[in-house]
């Protein structure tokens, strides 16, 4: 048999088992979305050349565990006939985790489906200094983590209300999370202390009379990783409303890391050693 | 207007500070389902995460809070109309 090589093999989604010349498969997941076909396809790989099971990932990923090393070719070309790909390991962009956002969830703020398929286009497997992680939540809950990623996506409710259709019911003020609602019954005022704001929509969802209106941004961060080290993602930037302007960042991003990134440092690390600032301002620039 | 709404006399109460959440709105749509149209139930309520799900399942089926209000013991009172948003 020829000699395995494990870089390749890794960095085309084949992790290496205690097992000699058994591999867990990683396939590729945008967004933790698998179609009916493709899951039928991965259970009809999963009975022939592994041990008829799948493990589920941390990070909405599928691996087929148990596929010998002499069938890896055959595999990928089954897998290639039910719209399924490999996925990817080692130093570039990783799989891009997304929730169900606002197609699917009462609480969503943002599009995340889509949004998670872009990023994925764009970024996919480009090679970079160490992995990176991209993850997109579509509101405040944070069930997607977005702070654990080396590039987070959070989905935000910007608040507007308009006096002429409110009822001053009070209901702002009792769901306000940060309560930065304040209503006066009495005298019919209200104040909205704008800084303290976490964007959970909250008020625009429950207001019964349509007095606050809501606009979707993203609140995006930057350098978290969940691993060896903790660090929870920065916000450097300011919410904001254009999905080009998520790609712009993005781009600055990558760009950021690959300049000044060393090999096998996480981008958290390097904003610790580089500063913060730099990134920031590269952000900045790039939103102008 | 809340003004209105208050005037209104309230048709029926519910508390539900016992239980969470599913059970929370399922016991308050229960209690709707016992009123007509344009009647008015009082729900007793938990403030986190109670009182920031439930009025917006209330609104998502087309029921009106009228008002809210926090007691003492920092439950809250829901004044809602049945249907009054549809």
């Amino acid at each position: 048999m020829a000699e395995v090589d494990y870089a390749a093999l890794k960095k085309g989604g084949f992790m290496r088992q205690i097992q000699k010349d058994k591999f867990s498969m990683r396939l590729k997941v945008i967004g933790g979305q698998l179609k009916a076909e493709q899951l039928q396809k991965i259970s009809e790989v999963a009975r022939k050349y592994g041990r008829g099971y799948v493990h589920l990932t941390s990070r909405q990923g599928v691996e087929v565990p148990f596929i010998s090393v002499e069938d890896i070719e055959a595999v990928k070309k089954e897998l290639a006939g039910g719209g399924v790909s490999v996925g990817v390991c080692g130093p570039r962009v990783r799989t891009v985790t997304a929730c169900q956002g606002l197609a699917v969830c009462p609480s969503g703020a943002i599009e995340t489906t889509n949004l998670a398929e872009e990023l994925d286009g764009r970024y996919f497997g480009k090679e970079l200094p160490h992995k990176f992680k991209i993850g997109i939540t579509g509101c405040k809950n944070n069930c997607l983590k977005a702070e654990e990623n080396d590039l987070g996506v959070k989905g935000g409710v910007f608040p507007e209300w308009k006096q002429k259709d409110c009822s001053w019911c009070g209901l702002c003020e009792a769901v306000c999370p940060p309560r930065v609602v304040k209503v006066d019954k009495e005298k019919q005022t209200l104040a909205f202390e704008k800084e303290g704001c976490v964007y959970c929509g909250k008020c625009v969802k429950s207001c019964p009379s349509g007095a606050w209106e809501g606009k979707g941004g993203y609140l995006l961060s930057f350098g978290g990783m969940f691993g060896n080290e903790i660090k929870e993602g920065l916000h450097l930037l300011p919410i904001v409303f254009e999905k080009d302007k998520v790609f712009k960042a993005a781009d600055a991003t990558i760009q950021f890391y690959r300049s000044h990134g060393r090999a096998g440092e996480r981008m958290g690390k390097t904003l610790i050693r580089v500063g913060a600032e730099v990134l920031k301002k590269d952000l900045e620039e790039a939103l102008k | 207007m809340s003004g209105q709404a208050d005037a209104r006399q309230t048709s029926a109460r519910v508390d539900i500070t016992d239980v969470v959440c599913p059970v929370t709105f399922v016991k308050t749509k229960v209690a709707l389902e016992e009123l007509e149209d344009g009647e008015v139930l009082e729900v007793r309520l938990n403030g986190g995460e109670p009182i920031q799900n439930v009025p917006r399942s209330l609104k998502d089926e087309g029921h009106k809070v009228t008002n809210v209000s926090q007691l003492d013991d920092g439950t809250f009172l829901l004044t809602v109309v049945k249907g009054g948003l549809l």
